[in-house]
Protein backbone atom coordinates (compact mmCIF):
# COMPACT_ATOMS: atom_id res chain seq x y z
CA UNK A 1 0.00 0.00 0.00
CA UNK A 2 0.82 3.58 -1.11
CA UNK A 3 1.99 5.76 1.70
CA UNK A 4 2.00 8.85 -0.11
CA UNK A 5 3.14 12.52 0.61
CA UNK A 6 -0.56 13.15 -1.16
CA UNK A 7 -2.87 12.14 1.47
CA UNK A 8 -5.23 11.52 -1.42
CA UNK A 9 -3.43 8.92 -2.40
CA UNK A 10 -2.54 7.23 0.71
CA UNK A 11 -6.35 7.26 1.72
CA UNK A 12 -6.98 5.42 -1.87
CA UNK A 13 -5.12 2.62 -0.63
CA UNK A 14 -3.02 1.91 -3.56
CA UNK A 15 -1.36 -1.20 -4.31
CA UNK A 16 2.25 -0.06 -5.65
CA UNK A 17 1.89 -3.40 -7.57
CA UNK A 18 -1.14 -3.01 -9.67
CA UNK A 19 -0.95 -4.33 -13.13
CA UNK A 20 -3.87 -3.79 -14.88
CA UNK A 21 -5.12 -5.18 -18.61
CA UNK A 22 -4.51 -2.80 -20.86
CA UNK A 23 -7.39 -0.39 -21.85
CA UNK A 24 -9.35 -1.42 -25.29
CA UNK A 25 -10.04 -0.16 -28.22
CA UNK A 26 -13.03 2.56 -27.74
CA UNK A 27 -12.16 2.58 -24.18
CA UNK A 28 -11.62 6.00 -24.33
CA UNK A 29 -14.65 6.21 -26.57
CA UNK A 30 -15.13 8.24 -30.17
CA UNK A 31 -14.23 11.66 -31.01
CA UNK A 32 -16.67 14.78 -31.77
CA UNK A 33 -15.19 17.86 -33.10
CA UNK A 34 -15.92 20.75 -31.46
CA UNK A 35 -16.88 24.62 -32.71
CA UNK A 36 -17.21 27.49 -30.22
CA UNK A 37 -18.51 30.74 -31.22
CA UNK A 38 -16.20 33.56 -29.49
CA UNK A 39 -19.28 36.28 -29.31
CA UNK A 40 -22.59 36.73 -30.45
CA UNK A 41 -22.63 37.62 -34.08
CA UNK A 42 -19.28 36.11 -34.63
CA UNK A 43 -19.01 32.52 -36.88
CA UNK A 44 -18.41 29.22 -34.72
CA UNK A 45 -14.89 28.56 -35.42
CA UNK A 46 -13.34 25.12 -34.72
CA UNK A 47 -10.89 24.45 -31.72
CA UNK A 48 -10.40 21.22 -31.19
CA UNK A 49 -11.90 17.50 -30.26
CA UNK A 50 -12.73 15.55 -26.94
CA UNK A 51 -13.42 11.82 -26.50
CA UNK A 52 -17.36 11.11 -25.54
CA UNK A 53 -19.68 8.30 -25.37
CA UNK A 54 -22.63 10.84 -26.52
CA UNK A 55 -23.08 14.75 -27.51
CA UNK A 56 -24.23 15.39 -24.18
CA UNK A 57 -20.83 14.67 -22.76
CA UNK A 58 -19.25 15.62 -25.18
CA UNK A 59 -21.19 18.88 -25.32
CA UNK A 60 -19.85 18.92 -21.45
CA UNK A 61 -16.53 17.78 -22.00
CA UNK A 62 -16.27 21.00 -24.89
CA UNK A 63 -17.59 23.55 -22.59
CA UNK A 64 -14.93 22.19 -19.46
CA UNK A 65 -11.90 21.68 -22.12
CA UNK A 66 -12.49 24.94 -24.28
CA UNK A 67 -14.90 27.36 -22.58
CA UNK A 68 -13.65 27.48 -19.06
CA UNK A 69 -12.31 31.09 -19.38
CA UNK A 70 -14.99 32.72 -20.56
CA UNK A 71 -13.91 33.12 -24.70
CA UNK A 72 -17.41 31.31 -25.69
CA UNK A 73 -21.28 32.22 -25.63
CA UNK A 74 -22.15 29.43 -27.65
CA UNK A 75 -20.20 25.83 -28.45
CA UNK A 76 -21.42 23.00 -31.47
CA UNK A 77 -20.66 19.35 -31.06
CA UNK A 78 -20.11 17.09 -33.38
CA UNK A 79 -19.08 13.63 -34.13
CA UNK A 80 -16.33 13.35 -35.81
CA UNK A 81 -17.25 10.25 -38.15
CA UNK A 82 -20.15 12.63 -39.81
CA UNK A 83 -17.84 15.18 -41.10
CA UNK A 84 -17.45 14.94 -44.51
CA UNK A 85 -13.83 16.43 -45.25
CA UNK A 86 -12.11 17.17 -48.24
CA UNK A 87 -8.53 16.07 -48.85
CA UNK A 88 -5.41 18.12 -49.09
CA UNK A 89 -4.40 15.72 -52.04
CA UNK A 90 -7.16 17.48 -53.71
CA UNK A 91 -6.38 20.63 -52.56
CA UNK A 92 -6.25 21.19 -57.16
CA UNK A 93 -9.77 21.51 -57.06
CA UNK A 94 -9.42 25.22 -55.91
CA UNK A 95 -7.07 25.99 -58.37
CA UNK A 96 -9.57 27.50 -61.15
CA UNK A 97 -10.65 29.95 -58.67
CA UNK A 98 -8.38 33.72 -59.94
CA UNK A 99 -9.20 33.01 -63.06
CA UNK A 100 -12.94 33.49 -62.66
CA UNK A 101 -12.71 36.99 -62.33
CA UNK A 102 -16.42 37.70 -62.93
CA UNK A 103 -17.38 36.40 -60.04
CA UNK A 104 -15.00 39.16 -58.27
CA UNK A 105 -16.05 43.24 -58.08
CA UNK A 106 -12.42 43.53 -59.42
CA UNK A 107 -13.16 41.82 -62.44
CA UNK A 108 -15.58 44.55 -63.79
CA UNK A 109 -14.26 47.82 -64.64
CA UNK A 110 -17.06 50.61 -65.74
CA UNK A 111 -14.90 53.62 -65.29
CA UNK A 112 -13.15 53.14 -68.50
CA UNK A 113 -16.01 52.84 -70.44
CA UNK A 114 -18.22 55.72 -68.81
CA UNK A 115 -14.76 57.78 -69.49
CA UNK A 116 -14.83 56.68 -73.03
CA UNK A 117 -18.19 57.59 -73.73
CA UNK A 118 -17.75 61.01 -72.13
CA UNK A 119 -15.02 61.58 -74.20
CA UNK A 120 -17.14 60.84 -77.36
CA UNK A 121 -19.98 62.82 -76.68
CA UNK B 1 13.17 5.42 -54.64
CA UNK B 2 16.25 4.48 -52.92
CA UNK B 3 14.18 0.93 -51.67
CA UNK B 4 17.22 -1.38 -52.80
CA UNK B 5 20.30 0.75 -51.80
CA UNK B 6 22.43 -0.47 -48.56
CA UNK B 7 21.94 1.32 -45.73
CA UNK B 8 24.59 1.50 -43.35
CA UNK B 9 23.04 0.36 -40.08
CA UNK B 10 25.29 3.49 -38.48
CA UNK B 11 23.91 6.04 -40.44
CA UNK B 12 21.47 7.25 -38.63
CA UNK B 13 20.28 10.03 -41.29
CA UNK B 14 20.19 7.63 -44.24
CA UNK B 15 17.83 4.51 -42.47
CA UNK B 16 15.53 7.84 -41.33
CA UNK B 17 14.74 8.52 -45.27
CA UNK B 18 15.17 5.22 -46.49
CA UNK B 19 12.73 3.72 -48.86
CA UNK B 20 11.06 7.34 -49.12
CA UNK B 21 9.65 8.40 -52.49
CA UNK B 22 12.30 11.49 -53.15
CA UNK B 23 9.48 13.36 -54.77
CA UNK B 24 7.28 13.30 -52.12
CA UNK B 25 9.76 14.20 -49.92
CA UNK B 26 11.22 16.58 -51.69
CA UNK B 27 7.40 19.18 -51.85
CA UNK B 28 7.14 17.86 -48.46
CA UNK B 29 10.55 19.62 -47.87
CA UNK B 30 9.49 22.96 -49.51
CA UNK B 31 6.24 23.46 -47.67
CA UNK B 32 8.27 22.81 -44.28
CA UNK B 33 11.08 25.69 -46.14
CA UNK B 34 8.39 28.19 -46.95
CA UNK B 35 6.56 28.08 -43.49
CA UNK B 36 3.52 26.05 -44.21
CA UNK B 37 2.03 23.67 -42.31
CA UNK B 38 1.57 20.08 -42.02
CA UNK B 39 -1.78 18.47 -41.69
CA UNK B 40 -3.07 15.08 -40.60
CA UNK B 41 -3.56 13.91 -43.83
CA UNK B 42 -0.78 15.03 -45.90
CA UNK B 43 2.30 12.84 -47.45
CA UNK B 44 4.78 12.80 -44.40
CA UNK B 45 8.02 10.37 -44.10
CA UNK B 46 7.47 7.84 -41.37
CA UNK B 47 10.14 8.86 -39.77
CA UNK B 48 8.70 12.62 -39.23
CA UNK B 49 5.75 10.74 -37.86
CA UNK B 50 7.15 8.91 -35.59
CA UNK B 51 8.94 11.26 -33.80
CA UNK B 52 6.16 13.64 -33.64
CA UNK B 53 4.42 11.10 -31.87
CA UNK B 54 7.11 10.10 -29.60
CA UNK B 55 7.69 13.53 -28.38
CA UNK B 56 3.94 14.93 -28.51
CA UNK B 57 2.97 11.39 -26.81
CA UNK B 58 5.54 12.29 -24.05
CA UNK B 59 4.64 15.86 -23.67
CA UNK B 60 0.92 14.68 -23.33
CA UNK B 61 2.09 12.37 -20.50
CA UNK B 62 4.40 15.08 -18.77
CA UNK B 63 1.08 16.82 -18.03
CA UNK B 64 -1.10 14.45 -16.57
CA UNK B 65 1.95 12.96 -14.50
CA UNK B 66 2.84 16.55 -13.78
CA UNK B 67 -0.47 17.07 -11.77
CA UNK B 68 0.67 14.14 -8.94
CA UNK B 69 3.21 16.26 -7.54
CA UNK B 70 1.19 19.61 -7.66
CA UNK B 71 -1.82 18.06 -6.64
CA UNK B 72 -0.16 16.57 -4.10
CA UNK B 73 -0.92 20.12 -2.00
CA UNK B 74 -4.38 21.14 -3.29
CA UNK B 75 -5.70 19.87 0.31
CA UNK B 76 -3.05 21.76 2.08
CA UNK B 77 -2.72 24.82 0.27
CA UNK B 78 -2.45 27.88 2.79
CA UNK B 79 -6.24 29.85 2.14
CA UNK B 80 -8.93 29.08 -0.14
CA UNK B 81 -7.78 31.20 -2.64
CA UNK B 82 -4.62 29.52 -2.97
CA UNK B 83 -6.74 26.42 -2.87
CA UNK B 84 -8.86 27.00 -5.99
CA UNK B 85 -6.07 28.92 -8.02
CA UNK B 86 -4.24 25.29 -7.51
CA UNK B 87 -6.93 23.36 -8.37
CA UNK B 88 -7.22 25.30 -11.38
CA UNK B 89 -3.75 24.94 -12.60
CA UNK B 90 -3.90 21.07 -12.13
CA UNK B 91 -6.67 21.40 -14.27
CA UNK B 92 -5.25 23.25 -16.79
CA UNK B 93 -2.55 20.51 -16.80
CA UNK B 94 -4.93 18.13 -17.43
CA UNK B 95 -6.50 19.39 -20.12
CA UNK B 96 -2.96 20.64 -21.82
CA UNK B 97 -2.73 16.50 -21.72
CA UNK B 98 -6.34 16.11 -23.45
CA UNK B 99 -5.00 18.56 -26.34
CA UNK B 100 -1.78 16.96 -26.67
CA UNK B 101 -3.04 13.51 -26.73
CA UNK B 102 -5.45 14.91 -29.52
CA UNK B 103 -2.60 16.28 -31.47
CA UNK B 104 -0.30 13.05 -31.23
CA UNK B 105 -3.96 10.76 -32.41
CA UNK B 106 -4.01 12.32 -35.58
CA UNK B 107 -1.09 10.99 -36.58
CA UNK B 108 -2.52 7.12 -36.37
CA UNK B 109 -1.40 5.94 -32.59
CA UNK B 110 -4.80 6.25 -30.40
CA UNK B 111 -4.88 7.22 -27.07
CA UNK B 112 -6.04 4.05 -25.01
CA UNK B 113 -2.57 3.20 -26.95
CA UNK B 114 -0.69 5.90 -25.65
CA UNK B 115 -2.24 5.15 -21.95
CA UNK B 116 -1.09 2.02 -22.27
CA UNK B 117 2.49 2.70 -22.90
CA UNK B 118 2.38 5.16 -19.56
CA UNK B 119 1.06 2.70 -17.59
CA UNK B 120 3.37 -0.30 -18.62
CA UNK B 121 6.03 2.17 -18.00
CA UNK B 122 7.00 2.02 -22.04
CA UNK B 123 6.68 5.85 -22.50
CA UNK B 124 8.75 8.31 -20.87
CA UNK B 125 7.44 11.23 -19.49
CA UNK B 126 9.07 14.39 -18.48
CA UNK B 127 12.16 13.05 -15.07
CA UNK B 128 11.11 15.91 -12.80
CA UNK B 129 7.80 14.74 -11.98
CA UNK B 130 9.54 11.51 -10.34
CA UNK B 131 10.69 13.81 -7.32
CA UNK B 132 8.39 14.68 -4.24
CA UNK B 133 6.84 18.34 -3.22
CA UNK B 134 8.06 17.33 0.04
CA UNK B 135 6.77 21.11 1.25
CA UNK B 136 3.99 23.58 0.02
CA UNK B 137 7.23 25.47 -1.36
CA UNK B 138 8.20 22.81 -3.30
CA UNK B 139 4.35 23.40 -5.30
CA UNK B 140 5.34 27.23 -5.21
CA UNK B 141 8.94 26.22 -6.86
CA UNK B 142 7.47 23.86 -9.41
CA UNK B 143 4.61 26.16 -10.74
CA UNK B 144 6.97 29.03 -11.44
CA UNK B 145 10.14 27.29 -12.30
CA UNK B 146 8.97 23.90 -13.68
CA UNK B 147 6.50 26.05 -15.74
CA UNK B 148 8.59 28.81 -16.71
CA UNK B 149 11.00 25.91 -18.24
CA UNK B 150 8.01 24.37 -20.12
CA UNK B 151 7.02 27.69 -21.56
CA UNK B 152 10.44 28.00 -23.12
CA UNK B 153 9.83 24.60 -24.88
CA UNK B 154 6.21 25.03 -25.94
CA UNK B 155 6.59 28.50 -27.27
CA UNK B 156 9.82 27.33 -29.12
CA UNK B 157 7.42 23.99 -30.12
CA UNK B 158 4.18 25.76 -31.18
CA UNK B 159 7.04 27.57 -34.39
CA UNK B 160 6.89 24.16 -35.51
CA UNK B 161 5.95 22.76 -38.61
CA UNK B 162 2.95 19.83 -37.30
CA UNK B 163 0.09 22.09 -37.55
CA UNK B 164 -2.02 20.03 -34.64
CA UNK B 165 0.51 20.48 -32.33
CA UNK B 166 1.03 23.74 -32.98
CA UNK B 167 -2.39 24.44 -32.40
CA UNK B 168 -2.46 22.82 -29.16
CA UNK B 169 0.61 24.46 -28.11
CA UNK B 170 -0.79 28.15 -29.05
CA UNK B 171 -3.65 27.25 -26.75
CA UNK B 172 -1.42 25.95 -23.70
CA UNK B 173 0.79 29.00 -23.78
CA UNK B 174 -2.01 31.06 -23.14
CA UNK B 175 -2.82 29.35 -20.05
CA UNK B 176 0.84 28.67 -18.87
CA UNK B 177 1.19 32.77 -18.81
CA UNK B 178 -1.81 32.39 -15.24
CA UNK B 179 0.78 29.07 -13.94
CA UNK B 180 3.65 31.36 -14.22
CA UNK B 181 2.28 34.52 -12.72
CA UNK B 182 0.74 32.25 -9.81
CA UNK B 183 3.75 30.12 -9.66
CA UNK B 184 5.83 33.84 -8.93
CA UNK B 185 3.32 35.05 -6.64
CA UNK B 186 3.60 32.52 -4.56
CA UNK B 187 7.78 32.31 -4.44
CA UNK B 188 7.47 36.24 -4.03
CA UNK B 189 5.25 35.86 -1.11
CA UNK B 190 7.33 33.20 0.59
CA UNK B 191 10.28 34.71 -0.06
CA UNK B 192 9.41 38.06 1.00
CA UNK B 193 7.79 37.00 3.83
CA UNK B 194 9.19 35.47 7.37
CA UNK B 195 12.05 33.86 8.38
CA UNK B 196 10.59 30.36 8.64
CA UNK B 197 9.07 30.91 4.97
CA UNK B 198 12.33 32.30 3.47
CA UNK B 199 13.77 29.30 4.56
CA UNK B 200 10.78 26.95 3.37
CA UNK B 201 11.55 28.34 -0.01
CA UNK B 202 15.15 28.52 -0.30
CA UNK B 203 15.00 24.79 1.22
CA UNK B 204 12.77 24.03 -1.92
CA UNK B 205 14.75 25.65 -4.45
CA UNK B 206 18.10 24.05 -3.34
CA UNK B 207 15.91 20.55 -3.75
CA UNK B 208 14.59 21.65 -7.05
CA UNK B 209 17.22 22.87 -8.76
CA UNK B 210 19.25 19.54 -9.92
CA UNK B 211 16.24 18.80 -11.75
CA UNK B 212 15.78 21.91 -12.83
CA UNK B 213 18.94 21.70 -14.97
CA UNK B 214 18.25 18.11 -15.60
CA UNK B 215 14.78 19.46 -17.47
CA UNK B 216 16.52 20.73 -20.95
CA UNK B 217 18.15 17.45 -21.23
CA UNK B 218 21.65 16.55 -21.87
CA UNK B 219 23.81 18.45 -24.26
CA UNK B 220 22.49 17.53 -28.49
CA UNK B 221 24.92 15.81 -30.06
CA UNK B 222 24.75 17.16 -32.89
CA UNK B 223 24.56 14.52 -35.80
CA UNK B 224 23.07 14.50 -39.68
CA UNK B 225 19.85 13.09 -37.45
CA UNK B 226 19.08 16.12 -35.46
CA UNK B 227 19.77 19.10 -38.68
CA UNK B 228 17.06 16.86 -40.52
CA UNK B 229 14.73 17.08 -37.33
CA UNK B 230 15.58 20.50 -37.39
CA UNK B 231 15.12 20.87 -41.14
CA UNK B 232 11.67 19.31 -40.66
CA UNK B 233 10.97 21.58 -37.77
CA UNK B 234 10.22 18.81 -35.22
CA UNK B 235 12.91 20.09 -32.98
CA UNK B 236 12.92 23.69 -33.04
CA UNK B 237 15.75 24.57 -30.44
CA UNK B 238 19.26 22.67 -28.78
CA UNK B 239 18.71 21.57 -25.41
CA UNK B 240 21.48 23.96 -24.48
CA UNK B 241 20.00 26.98 -26.18
CA UNK B 242 16.99 26.23 -24.24
CA UNK B 243 18.82 25.91 -20.85
CA UNK B 244 20.72 29.08 -21.59
CA UNK B 245 17.24 31.18 -22.07
CA UNK B 246 16.10 29.48 -19.18
CA UNK B 247 19.20 30.79 -17.09
CA UNK B 248 19.36 34.11 -18.56
CA UNK B 249 15.69 35.08 -17.94
CA UNK B 250 15.36 33.21 -14.75
CA UNK B 251 18.52 32.96 -12.41
CA UNK B 252 18.66 37.37 -12.25
CA UNK B 253 14.61 36.83 -10.99
CA UNK B 254 15.78 34.29 -8.21
CA UNK B 255 18.96 36.42 -7.48
CA UNK B 256 16.53 39.54 -6.95
CA UNK B 257 15.11 37.61 -3.93
CA UNK B 258 17.63 36.78 -2.46
CA UNK B 259 17.76 33.42 -2.56
CA UNK B 260 20.92 30.93 -2.81
CA UNK B 261 21.54 28.73 -6.00
CA UNK B 262 23.67 25.58 -4.93
CA UNK B 263 26.03 25.87 -7.91
CA UNK B 264 28.85 28.20 -6.84
CA UNK B 265 29.85 27.76 -10.64
CA UNK B 266 26.87 29.35 -11.95
CA UNK B 267 27.57 32.54 -13.37
CA UNK B 268 27.45 34.74 -16.87
CA UNK B 269 30.27 35.15 -18.37
CA UNK B 270 31.88 37.96 -20.84
CA UNK B 271 30.26 36.19 -23.48
CA UNK B 272 26.82 36.79 -22.00
CA UNK B 273 26.91 32.49 -21.80
CA UNK B 274 26.16 30.96 -18.53
CA UNK B 275 28.71 28.86 -17.21
CA UNK B 276 27.33 26.16 -14.42
CA UNK B 277 28.53 22.34 -12.83
CA UNK B 278 27.75 20.12 -15.58
CA UNK B 279 23.87 18.30 -13.98
CA UNK B 280 24.78 14.74 -13.09
CA UNK B 281 23.48 12.78 -15.75
CA UNK B 282 23.94 9.27 -14.39
CA UNK B 283 21.34 10.32 -12.07
CA UNK B 284 19.13 11.16 -14.93
CA UNK B 285 19.44 8.46 -16.45
CA UNK B 286 19.05 6.12 -13.34
CA UNK B 287 15.60 8.34 -12.60
CA UNK B 288 14.60 8.15 -16.04
CA UNK B 289 14.67 4.54 -16.60
CA UNK B 290 12.43 3.90 -13.50
CA UNK B 291 15.03 4.60 -10.37
CA UNK B 292 13.70 8.02 -9.30
CA UNK B 293 11.85 8.35 -5.45
CA UNK B 294 8.42 8.93 -7.05
CA UNK B 295 8.62 6.59 -10.59
CA UNK B 296 6.93 3.80 -9.05
CA UNK B 297 3.76 5.58 -7.05
CA UNK B 298 3.23 8.05 -9.96
CA UNK B 299 2.39 4.95 -12.35
CA UNK B 300 0.67 2.89 -9.58
CA UNK B 301 -1.31 6.13 -9.11
CA UNK B 302 -2.18 6.43 -12.85
CA UNK B 303 -3.12 2.97 -13.13
CA UNK B 304 -5.28 2.67 -10.64
CA UNK B 305 -7.19 5.56 -11.68
CA UNK B 306 -7.57 4.10 -15.05
CA UNK B 307 -8.47 0.64 -13.31
CA UNK B 308 -11.27 2.31 -10.92
CA UNK B 309 -12.97 4.81 -14.07
CA UNK B 310 -13.25 1.69 -16.08
CA UNK B 311 -16.44 0.50 -15.55
CA UNK B 312 -17.93 4.18 -15.82
CA UNK B 313 -16.32 4.25 -19.11
CA UNK B 314 -17.37 0.81 -20.25
CA UNK B 315 -21.30 1.67 -18.70
CA UNK B 316 -21.15 4.79 -21.04
CA UNK B 317 -20.03 2.97 -24.10
CA UNK B 318 -22.43 2.72 -26.88
CA UNK B 319 -22.11 -0.52 -29.23
CA UNK B 320 -22.55 1.85 -32.19
CA UNK B 321 -19.75 3.68 -31.23
CA UNK B 322 -17.13 3.76 -33.95
CA UNK B 323 -13.59 5.43 -33.56
CA UNK B 324 -11.75 7.15 -36.88
CA UNK B 325 -8.87 9.44 -36.66
CA UNK B 326 -10.11 13.26 -35.65
CA UNK B 327 -9.42 15.33 -38.17
CA UNK B 328 -7.62 18.57 -36.66
FE1 LIG C 1 1.01 22.44 -18.98
FE1 LIG D 1 1.63 24.78 -16.58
Amino acid sequence: MIKSLDPRVTRAEIEIENPIAPLNELDQWETYEVFHQKKRGDQHMHVGIVHAPNAEMAFLFGKEQYGRRGFSVNIWVVKTRDVFASEYDDSDIFDTVPEKQYREAGGYKVMEKINKYKKGV
Amino acid sequence: MYGNAYIDPNDKAAAMLAGEDPQKLDAFEKRIAAGEKIEPKDWMPREYRKQLIRMIEQHAHSEIIGALPEGTWITRAPGFRRKLALMAKVQDEVGHAQLLYSAAETLGKSREAMINDLITGKSKYSNVFNYPAFTWADACIIAWLIDAGAIINQVANAKGSYGPYCRALDRICTEESFHLKYGHDNVVTLATGTQKQREMVQGALTRWWPPIMHFFGPSDKISNHTEILMRWKVKMASNDDMRQQFLNMYVPKIWDLGLVLPDPNLKKNDAGIWEYTEPDWEEFKKVINGGGPCNAERLAVRRNAEERGRWVREALNTSESKYIVPLA
